[in-house]
């Protein structure tokens, strides 16, 4: 099913839901790896041009998975949840998408900085605005970096309660997104 | 009026009894860059500059020897014309301004090479290690202005090692030296 249901995920709001985990994850990991390579490694380029290639990816399929989540509304909680559990739930879902936002803006404005625009694989290009503040591409680095440790963080509490769910509760929190 | 010719009086005694003058460095009006350049991979020179520093100077023509010069930089404005690359020279790795945001030159002895050439040593602090360096300077120019003060300007250039201010040499064996070119034009204070 394509749609979902009052108790299950459809399966387009599964596939943007675990893209944007595998894009985000390796994003972070690729991320930290990256920002250490030395002058004279042959990733010394293309590191950072596959970086935000994807980055400007995972904003696209972001957009489009919020679109969709407007004309079609997530399923109701699981009933056997206690209320703290669904508003740590939500919250901890919309904090995600806020955090997700943030660090791809603040990507973007590290590269834009100085007027150029941003690369996708050869493919398109995505135009700067120019610089908007002094030391942008400063700030906008220090930002993206704690964010997305912040967000790594968040997710993986995510990640976690669900697994609680799925193994001590044993309810059907796990299974309505698989 | 009345200040005007306070002003005029107390300029006039100074100028008199001063034997060098003193001058203010034009960065306000950009009569004045701190330009580098650094070799890439030994294939070509990259070149940037200092957007934001200040500093003053004296100097008299008839005694060229005992001249002096400040100068106070703020590491922070490199501009290399690429906004990822600046914010790697800003960094830890290179010049670490969160650390050394200021870098400072104060002239120790300059020495008439005659000729409008002058031989300026002085201290450089960069990167938080204070250096002698030694800049070959030579007077392009001075005079009236057409606003009603008076200009003097100058060009130098010297090199620095990037290990001798502990500088991180990452860039390659020839990449250890960066060429400084300094152009300096100041405005008589009044």
């Amino acid at each position: 099913m394509l749609k979902n249901t009052t108790e299950q995920f459809g399966s387009l709001a599964k596939l943007f839901h675990w893209l944007a985990a595998v894009a985000i994850i390796s994003l972070f990991g690729w991320g930290v790896w990256m920002v250490d390579l030395g002058y004279y490694d042959e990733w010394y380029h293309e590191a950072p041009h596959y970086h935000k290639s994807v980055g400007i990816l995972l904003a696209v399929l972001m957009v489009a998975r919020l679109i969709w989540r407007f004309f079609d509304p997530i399923p109701k909680p699981v009933r056997t949840h206690q209320k703290f559990e669904k508003i740590a739930a939500k919250l901890t879902h919309w904090v995600i998408y806020l955090l997700v936002f943030a660090i791809m803006t603040s990507g973007y404005l590290i590269s834009t900085a100085d007027g150029s625009g941003i690369d996708v694989f050869e493919w398109f290009t995505i135009p700067a605005l120019g610089q908007g503040f002094d030391q942008q591409e400063d700030i906008a680095g220090d930002i993206h970096e704690w964010l997305a440790y912040i967000l790594i963080g968040l997710a993986s509490v995510h990640a976690l309660a669900a697994l609680k769910h799925h193994f001590i509760d044993k309810d059907d929190t796990l299974k309505r997104i698989l | 009026m009345k200040h005007s010719l306070i002003a005029l009086l107390v300029f006039a005694t100074l100028s008199y009894g001063a034997s060098a003058a003193d001058y203010t460095i034009d960065t306000r009006g950009a009569h004045a860059s701190i330009n580098f350049k650094i070799q890439h991979l030994g294939y070509s020179w990259l070149t940037g500059r200092f957007n934001q520093f200040s500093g003053d100077f004296s100097y008299d023509d008839k005694n060229p020897s005992a001249a002096k010069i400040n100068v106070e930089i703020d590491v922070t404005s490199i501009d290399s014309n690429h906004a990822e690359r600046d914010k790697h020279l800003r960094s830890g790795d290179f010049l670490d301004v969160d650390k050394f945001a200021t870098a400072k030159f104060t002239s120790t002895k300059i020495t008439d090479q005659g000729d409008g050439k002058l031989e300026v040593v002085g201290d450089l602090t960069l990167h938080g290690v204070t250096q002698s360096i030694t800049i070959d300077a030579k007077k392009i120019g001075e005079g009236k202005d057409p606003w009603g003060g008076y200009r003097a300007g100058f060009a130098g250039n010297t090199k620095l090692r990037l290990k001798d201010f502990g500088i991180p040499e990452r860039l390659g064996p020839a990449s250890t030296e960066v060429l400084i070119e300094l152009h300096v034009e100041g405005v008589r204070k009044k």
